[in-house]
């Protein structure tokens, strides 16, 4: 069903639907940007609709809604192991196409990897309502070439136009609400059907690719640095750690942390052995990942094609040049 | 609330037997049942979590034998009989215990390799492991490394043992090399029934393995035990994931037509 609400209208939906939820979205965070007076966009939990950005894209992605950066796992006491057990409310999250499909990749590891589901982000996830939000498409993105531009995947669609805001309401629960605050109207959502960037995922990688020189390049730019990882909406590496606290040391916790293929101590084992030592070699890693042993996996590509980890590059570096690069090579292979 | 894969379980430690200076196997007490070649998540609260094989198991308890290495296991060492920390699992695949049957079977272990392959050649030694023949090779860095010396002696007197160490000492009157010159070395009889298990650091198991198919053994019969960084054990980390393959719920036993398709 869909709906037109006056913008102070819909102020008055959302202070509505706050009593209910927690709500995340795309906001500003003054000053906090990657350069010097530059503002971070980015996903936070927000008060009123006026806070909400809708024409940016958001420097890290809302994964970490679900799979915080920390996660306690367990609290230990001098002769407990405890799980926390906060309750909170449900979540609604704002996010364009290619993130609410982003959370297919979290889901396939989390809930289908394995022979368990993961407890912990099970209790989040199964809380969380998407709100989608057209798009035009931004810089470095390229969902349209993986089919990420589009999803059904929502609660509800609002397109904030002038003085109005442009709703689609599939959720039945939420239907009531919509139709208190607007008028019916036909309303579709509105997806990016072609980006400034096109490209193509080569359909089959040959491990020649594993011993090829164009990683030496990496090795040569890549930093290391991780930032590509922590703004992916689909990595999701994590290590176990405890630690114990300062003011009571026989107390403390097991926490889980984000953790990185690019940064060094991701395969070092006690002892000091570890694999993928140089940058390109990890690059290779996590490029493949995303673009091929995932899918081989699960059927469907990891990557979004958000673009996240190329605007965050302080080399950079381009997830999109390296994937063409990969497809010249193995059309080239093809031809001999 | 749906079952925590995470939550792990205390087990008391019935005895702790020193293998070398730093290598010593704690016997805990556990109804867990576990396979050969399966790994647990050991933990200390407050210190941390960590992979280990099983190095042995039986009525009532399983053990570890632990290296000191590293943050956790320096802890472990800490702990006396009596004393409790915590596991989960087993995880991991196991030895293909069905393959081997009416084998012939080699083992190739260097250093600690030979702790996940203990219980199996146990079995063997207990006569409950329907193989027809069994023949290890073990290599050790120096004499003050070997582990499980009793066991080595006693096995030597049911089937060949063979040990072999990097470097020797002045009493050390056994023989020197590495364990691909044991390989070498090898007359093998019903190639075709043969088959192969290596386990041991990296290096050891790519030029072990390497040998073993110079000696015409099928990659198919040829099977290797892989070690990674592990933080879950359970499909969720990252951290063991090679191309599309998850150590710990796939492996850590790949046989080696599987292996060399796993590019680090």
């Amino acid at each position: 069903m869909g709906y037109k609400i006056y913008r102070e209208k819909f102020a008055d939906l959302f202070h509505e639907l706050r009593a209910s939820y927690e709500i995340y979205a795309p906001i500003t965070k003054k000053d906090k940007g990657m350069y010097s007076d530059t503002d971070l966009i980015t996903y936070d939990k927000v008060e009123s609709f006026t806070e909400i950005v809708f024409d940016k894209k958001t420097f890290f992605s809302p994964k970490e809604i679900v799979f915080p950066i920390r996660q306690t796992l367990f609290y230990f006491t001098e002769d407990s192991v405890l799980e926390p057990t906060k309750l909170e409310k449900d979540i609604v999250i704002f996010a364009r196409a290619c993130d609410i499909n982003s959370f297919r990749s979290l889901d396939a590891i989390f809930l289908q990897n394995g022979p368990y589901e993961d407890p912990y982000y099970k209790k989040l996830r199964q809380r969380v309502k998407f709100i989608l939000l057209p798009c035009d498409g931004f810089e470095n993105c390229y969902c349209a070439c993986l089919g990420t531009n589009i999803t059904d995947n929502y609660s509800a669609y609002v397109d904030v136009r002038d003085d109005a805001v442009y709703c689609k309401v599939k959720d039945a629960y939420w239907k009531g609400l919509w139709s208190k605050y607007g008028e019916e109207s036909e309303v579709e959502p509105r997806y990016v059907s072609k980006n400034e960037n096109t490209l193509e995922i080569p359909q089959k990688i040959n491990n020649s690719i594993f011993e090829h020189q164009m990683w030496s390049e990496y090795t040569n730019r890549c930093t290391g640095c991780g930032r590509c990882t922590v703004v992916c909406p689909t990595c999701t590496c994590f290590t176990i750690q405890d630690i114990r606290y300062d003011d009571n040391s026989k107390c403390g916790e097991r926490r889980r942390v984000w953790a990185s293929c690019q940064i060094d101590g991701f395969t070092e084992m006690a002892g000091g052995h570890g694999y993928r030592h140089k940058q390109g070699e990890r690059t290779r890693f996590r490029v493949l990942h995303k673009i091929s042993d995932f899918k081989k996996r699960f059927g469907f590509q990891m990557c979004v094609g958000c673009g996240r980890c190329e605007d965050a590059c302080q080399e950079y570096i381009s997830l999109k040049n390296c994937i063409h690069k990969i497809s010249e090579i193995m059309a080239e292979e093809e031809k001999v | 609330m749906i079952r925590n894969p995470y939550m792990p379980q205390e087990a008391e430690i019935l005895k702790i037997f020193q293998e070398t200076d730093i290598d010593y196997t704690f016997r805990l007490k556990t109804d867990l049942k576990v396979k050969s070649g399966q790994f647990l998540e050991v933990s200390i609260p407050r210190i941390g979590e960590a992979p280990i094989s099983v190095s042995d198991f039986g009525d009532g308890y399983l053990d570890l034998t632990i290296r000191k290495v590293g943050r956790v296991t320096q802890a472990l060492h800490n702990l006396q009989p009596g004393d409790k920390f915590f596991i989960r699992g087993p995880y991991g695949n196991g030895f293909p215990i069905d393959k081997l049957k009416d084998r012939r079977l080699i083992v190739a272990a260097g250093g600690t390799g030979l702790a996940p392959v203990k219980s199996l050649i146990n079995q063997y030694y207990n006569d409950s492991l329907e193989i027809k023949s069994l023949q290890l090779l073990a290599g050790f860095k120096s004499p003050g490394d070997i582990l499980f010396s009793s066991e080595l002696e006693k096995w030597s007197k049911k089937f060949p043992v063979e040990i072999t160490v990097d470097r020797g000492s002045e009493n050390w009157k056994g023989r020197v090399g590495l364990v691909t010159k044991l390989v070498a070395d090898l007359d093998i009889s019903e190639v075709e029934n043969t088959m192969v298990i290596v386990v041991g650091p990296p290096l050891m198991m790519k030029f072990t393995t390497q040998e073993f198919v110079k000696k015409k053994i099928s990659i198919g019969n040829i099977y290797l035990s892989f070690e990674r960084k592990m933080s879950c054990g359970i499909g969720k980390c990252g951290h063991c994931k090679i191309d599309d393959t998850y150590v710990c719920l796939e492996g850590p036993v790949f046989e080696y037509s599987k292996a060399i398709q796993l590019l680090d």
